[in-house]
C-alpha cells in the first residue's frame, strides 16, 4: 500500500511536470468545449431533439476518456519502455501489478479532475445543468477509462519507437473520436460512417455519458452500451496481456 | 560464499549463438570485470543474471537464488545500471533518486548518492538539461539507491571523459571498500585493471581467459625496452628487464652517450587483450 501511494503520487507529478503530454490529454477536450461550446452551445442538435450545449459535454467527457486514458496512456508507456524506464522499474522491488494499477490509478485521477472541469465549465459558461446522475456517471467513468486504459495498453505493442508513438496514437485515436461523434450526432452522419460508428468503442462510452448527462438515465438501464464498452475493454486487455513489453525493442 | 555462479550458460538468438556455455564465479565482495568487444555476449550475460533474460541451458545462481524466479526480496539486494541511460527527463536529479528511493524498504539517503555522484550542483536541475555523463552518474546513483549488496554496472563509463571517468572509478572503489559485489562490464582495458580483482575475457560467446589482471598479463613475460640511438629506435625485449636495462645503461655511460627516449614498459592488459581478441 505504501508503494502504490508513492508510485500514484510519482506518476502525478511526472504527469503534470510533463506539460505537452498535459496539455494534449488534459487540456485539449477543454478547450474543444470552450470552443465549440462558445460557437453552437446554444443551438439545437436537430436529430437528438436537446440543446447543443449538454450534448457537447458529455461528447467532451468522451474525447477526454480518449485522450487520457487511451491515447496518453498508450504513447506515456511506449516512451518509457523504449527509454529503458520500464525495464529499469522490472529491476527495483516495486511489483508490476502495483506499478501498473498505480499508472492506471493516476490516469483515473486526471480524467476525473478532468471530466470535473467539464462540468464546472458547462455550468458556469454554458448554463448545463450539474449531472444529476451523480452516481451513474461515476461508474460510466469508471467503466470506461478502464477499458481504455486496457485498449491503450493494448495498443502499445503495435507501436515500435519511442518517436512513431504519438503518430501511431494519434492516427488511430483522432479519426476515432471524430467518427463516434464526440462532436456531434452520429446520427446525422452518412450511412458508412454510422456503419464505422457503430463498432467504435467510443461511440458507446459517449452514448452512456450523453444518456446520462442529456437524458438523466440510470447507468443500469444502460445495458448494451455498458457491454459494448467492456467487450473493447476485454479485446484490449487479452492484447495487452500478449504483447505487453517492458524492454526496448532493442533491448 | 559465491555471489554469482555461472555453470554452463548457453543462450542463442535465432541462429547466432551469443553464449557457447561459460563458467564463472564472483565471490562476495568481489569487483568481477567481464571484458571484450562488441557483441561478445557481455550484455546478454548480464541480463541473464539481472533475470531480463531467460538461459537456454545451463545453471545461473545470483544471491542463492534463479533469477528467473526470484521475487522483489531478490530485487532488494541488487542494484543494476543498464547499458543505456533510462531516466525520467522531466524530473530533477534530486526527484529521481527520491523517487527511486521510495521502491526499496531501505534506500540509502538520496543526499549522500548525490554527494556520492558527485551531482551536488545539479541536484536541482531537470534531467533532460543534463550533459551525457551527467545522466549516466544519476544511472549509477539510481543503481545504488536500495544500497545494493551486488551491483550490476554494465558499460558505466562509456562516453565520460577522462576526468569523469576517475571520477566513477573511485566511486566504484569506495563501494568495493564497503563490501559491495560488483559485476562491471567494460571494453576500456585500463578500466578493467584499475578496479577489477578478476577479469574474464569474453570473445564471440565464450571465456578466452580468466584471472587477476596481474595473472593474465603475467602470461607474457618479456618486457619491452625502447629507446633511440643514432637517430635509430630501437626495441628490445627481455625476460629479465633489471638486468638487460643495467647493462644498456652502464654501456651507454661508459660511452658518454645518452639513451634517447629511454622507455620500459610492461605488457599491458591491452596487450594480452589483443592478442586474444584479434
Amino acid at each position: 500500500m505504501r508503494l502504490f501511494v508513492h508510485e500514484v503520487r510519482t506518476e502525478q507529478l511526472l504527469f503534470w511536470r510533463n506539460r505537452e503530454a498535459a496539455f494534449f490529454t488534459f487540456f485539449l477536450p477543454v478547450i474543444f468545449f470552450l470552443v465549440f461550446g462558445s460557437i453552437y452551445g446554444d443551438s439545437t442538435i436537430t436529430k437528438e431533439h436537446v440543446r447543443a450545449a449538454p450534448f457537447l459535454e458529455a461528447g467532451m467527457i468522451g474525447y477526454g476518456v480518449a485522450s487520457t486514458a487511451f491515447a496518453g496512456l498508450a504513447i506515456t508507456m511506449v516512451i518509457r519502455r523504449e527509454s529503458g524506464v520500464l525495464k529499469r522499474i522490472r529491476a527495483t522491488p516495486l511489483p508490476p501489478a502495483t506499478y501498473l494499477l498505480a499508472v492506471l490509478t493516476s490516469t483515473f485521477i486526471v480524467f476525473l479532475v478532468e471530466t470535473a472541469l467539464i462540468v464546472a465549465i458547462g455550468r458556469l459558461l454554458f448554463s448545463v445543468a450539474v449531472p444529476d446522475r451523480p452516481f451513474s456517471l461515476l461508474a460510466a467513468l469508471i467503466v470506461g477509462a478502464t477499458a481504455f486504459a486496457a485498449m491503450g495498453l493494448g495498443l502499445t505493442s503495435a507501436v515500435r519507437s519511442a518517436e512513431g508513438s504519438s503518430a501511431v496514437v494519434n492516427f488511430v485515436y483522432l479519426p476515432m473520436a471524430i467518427i463516434s461523434g464526440t462532436f456531434f450526432s452520429p446520427k446525422a452522419y452518412p450511412s458508412f460512417l454510422r456503419a464505422l460508428a457503430d463498432v467504435l468503442p467510443l461511440t458507446y462510452f459517449t452514448k452512456l455519458t450523453r444518456n446520462v448527462i442529456v437524458r438523466h438515465e440510470h447507468i443500469w438501464t444502460q445495458g448494451s452500451s455498458l457491454a459494448a464498452v467492456l467487450l473493447w475493454g476485454v479485446i484490449g486487455l487479452l492484447a495487452a496481456i500478449r504483447g505487453f513489453r517492458w524492454q526496448p525493442r532493442d533491448g | 560464499m559465491n555471489a554469482v555462479t555461472v555453470r554452463g550458460l548457453r543462450k542463442s538468438y535465432g541462429d547466432h549463438e551469443a553464449l557457447g556455455g561459460i563458467d564463472f564465479t564472483i565471490e562476495a565482495g568481489e569487483v568481477f570485470g567481464l571484458l571484450g568487444p562488441n557483441g561478445a555476449g557481455k550484455t546478454t550475460t548480464v541480463e541473464i543474471l539481472e533475470g531480463y533474460r531467460r538461459p537456454d541451458a545451463g545453471t545461473v545462481e545470483v544471491l542463492g537464488s534463479d533469477p528467473q524466479r526470484s521475487g522483489t526480496a531478490w530485487r532488494q539486494r541488487i542494484g543494476v545500471m543498464l547499458q543505456s541511460s533510462s531516466l525520467y527527463p522531466v524530473l530533477t536529479v534530486r526527484e529521481s533518486l527520491r523517487v527511486f528511493a521510495g521502491y526499496y524498504a531501505t534506500s540509502r539517503d538520496p543526499e549522500e548518492v548525490i554527494g556520492i555522484i558527485g551531482l551536488a550542483e545539479k541536484a536541482d536541475a531537470r534531467v533532460r538539461t543534463l550533459s551525457g555523463g551527467q545522466q549516466r552518474r544519476l544511472d549509477l546513483g539510481l543503481a545504488l539507491i536500495g544500497d545494493p549488496e551486488l551491483i550490476f554496472l554494465d558499460e558505466p563509463t562509456t562516453g565520460f571523459d577522462p576526468g569523469a571517468r576517475r571520477t566513477a572509478w573511485d566511486t566504484i572503489r569506495e563501494l568495493r571498500a564497503l563490501g559491495k559485489t560488483i559485476l562491471l562490464t567494460t571494453h576500456y582495458l585500463d578500466e578493467a585493471e584499475q578496479l577489477a580483482d578478476r577479469v574474464a575475457v569474453l570473445r564471440g560467446g565464450v571465456i578466452v581467459r580468466e584471472g587477476s589482471p596481474a595473472e593474465l598479463t603475467g602470461g607474457i613475460v618479456e618486457t619491452e625496452i625502447r629507446y633511440t640511438r643514432a637517430g635509430e629506435e630501437i626495441v628490445e625485449r627481455t625476460t629479465d628487464p633489471t638486468s638487460r636495462l643495467h647493462e644498456l645503461t652502464a654501456q651507454a655511460l661508459a660511452r658518454g652517450e645518452v639513451l634517447a627516449e629511454l622507455e620500459v614498459r610492461r605488457p599491458t592488459l591491452e596487450d594480452v587483450y589483443l592478442e586474444l581478441t584479434e
